[in-house]
């Protein structure tokens, strides 16, 4: 399974994900934001435009690397990885 | 009716009341976030709010509960094959230079406004360029397609290329990007099937059929920055309202002045007095009886968008526009440099309110003759909406 963390930033829209362990299954960062999706509907649109694409100010590392691919989330993810989804520090 | 004032801010929805003879305001949801426009839909008592989340895009939150409680409502997304005209956007070998628009997808940039109709109709203005309208009290949001299609704006681009032109051109309000904006929609409460819309930057639009067909309502605006002046399209109107009692009474607060119409919009006149200090500025409201009393709170001009003097004041006419008041009394008349955003003025009866960029909201229960200051340290104000 696919341990994924998520930004305290979101638990204020998403309050029941605070606390829960994120295990998903998935081989790519697409089906990361999927799963997200169904355990937490609405989530997959704070991550990423109505295209799909990684919302500007997102960003996702797998195993430590930040993705590659941000217009179709293609990067893959191993059957143990580590997913991060954090907000780029930016703002005011 | 108790005056309520909804108070959309860079940082959160307020809600103002006057308790104890003052009038008071208080945080009352969204915390943190961007709120673009708040208002109430006097149809149902929902309040709507438009937010901004810088990181995580565009939302819309609603609250039954009168903004104790607030969650996202259905969301506002463009329809797969959404497309649009858009600048040429010089590459870094500047290969694309001198070639014409662009066909972009859309996504959605900002929702800039929020409009009501009876039976369950709400409107929403977006960048780039997207008027979605639910039918069903805000379940569902769907594009309005004749409109996305206009030819003004070249065309069909679902199914084929279009036209290849557009007179639709950018506001630099979408968020990082130039693509064009509604941030007006009028829904005529004598005829809900008559919508006004305005577009930053390319004019005003009217359907009289709900919404099937649009027709552009420009005759009589002028342009001070485009070659041909009286051009149809091209127009920066700043924002759009009509009276409700009178709607065929149109205000335009323009780029290049204040505009009335007292024939439905079918034709304009510039009203603007700038020896009175009336001339530029973003917002403008009508009084719901009497089509010809508006108000504006100007600014100096386009390339100095502060106030005339350090010194802030609001101006009425009630003549239609032929003459106009400047009324200061309340307001702070030296050091004062607050800009009002074209959201932020609004009237209910006798009362009017307005916030500025500075963070200061002033409040008059007599038409203006008078202001107090409701607050002086909020964020940023985008929107001021009584409700």
């Amino acid at each position: 399974m696919v341990r994924v963390e998520l930004t305290r930033h979101l638990f204020q829209f998403f309050p029941d994900l605070e606390g829960r362990e994120l295990l998903v299954e998935a081989r790519d960062v697409a089906e990361v934001v999927r799963e997200l999706e169904t355990l937490a509907p609405g989530i997959g649109f704070y991550l990423c435009d109505e295209r799909g694409r990684l919302r500007r100010h997102v960003n996702v590392f797998v195993d430590g690397a930040m993705v590659m691919d941000r217009a179709r989330l293609t990067d893959t993810v191993e059957p143990n990885g580590r997913v991060l989804i954090m907000q780029a520090l930016s703002g005011g | 009716m108790t005056a309520r004032i909804l108070v959309g801010t860079r940082k959160g929805t307020f809600l103002v009341e006057k308790t104890n003879g003052r009038w008071t305001p208080r945080l009352a949801g969204h915390p943190g976030a961007g709120v673009n426009f708040v208002a109430r839909d006097p149809y149902t008592g929902t309040l709507w709010a438009a937010l901004g989340h810088g990181h995580w895009g565009a939302k819309l939150s609603r609250s039954t509960d009168d903004g104790a409680t607030w969650s996202d409502a259905p969301q506002i997304k463009y329809p797969e094959g959404a497309r649009y005209l858009a600048p040429a956007e010089p590459t870094e070998d500047g290969s694309d230079e001198g070639l014409g628009p662009t066909i972009k997808p859309a996504t959605l940039l900002k929702l800039w406004v929020i409009a009501f109709g009876p039976k369950g109709r709400i409107y929403v203005g977006t960048i780039p360029g997207g008027l979605f309208e639910s039918h069903d009290g805000g379940e569902s949001f769907e594009l309005n397609r004749p409109l996305w299609n206009h030819e003004s704006r070249g065309g069909d681009l679902f199914t084929g290329k279009g036209s290849g032109m557009t007179h639709w051109f950018g506001t630099p309000a979408s968020e990082g990007e130039f693509a064009p904006g509604i941030h007006s929609i009028v829904v005529d409460p004598r005829d809900p099937q008559r919508i006004l819309v305005a577009v930053s930057t390319a004019g005003v639009l009217e359907s009289t059929d709900g919404g099937r067909t649009w027709r552009g309502r420009n005759k009589g605006l002028t342009m001070d920055y485009l070659p041909e002046p009286e051009a149809e399209w091209g127009h920066d109107p700043h924002f759009v309202t009509l009276s409700a009692g009178q709607p065929d009474h149109v205000w335009q607060q323009n780029h290049c002045g204040v505009f009335y119409s007292a024939d439905g919009a079918a034709t304009w006149k510039k009203v603007s007095q700038p020896e009175v200090g009336v001339h530029f500025g973003f917002p403008v409201a009508v009084d719901a009886k009497d089509g010809r009393t508006a108000w504006v709170v100007p600014g100096k001009s386009d390339m100095q968008r502060i106030t005339i003097d350090g010194s802030l004041f609001v101006a009425r006419t009630t003549d239609g526009g032929q003459t106009w008041q400047q009324l200061r009394e309340g307001l702070p008349q030296e050091h004062a440099y607050d800009v009002v955003y074209r959201h932020a003025l609004d009237n209910s009866g006798d009362h009017l309110a307005f916030g500025s960029t500075t963070g200061n909201l002033y409040v008059s229960e007599d038409r203006g003759d008078s202001w107090q200051t409701a607050a002086n340290n909020l964020p940023p104000i985008y929107s001021v909406r009584f409700g």
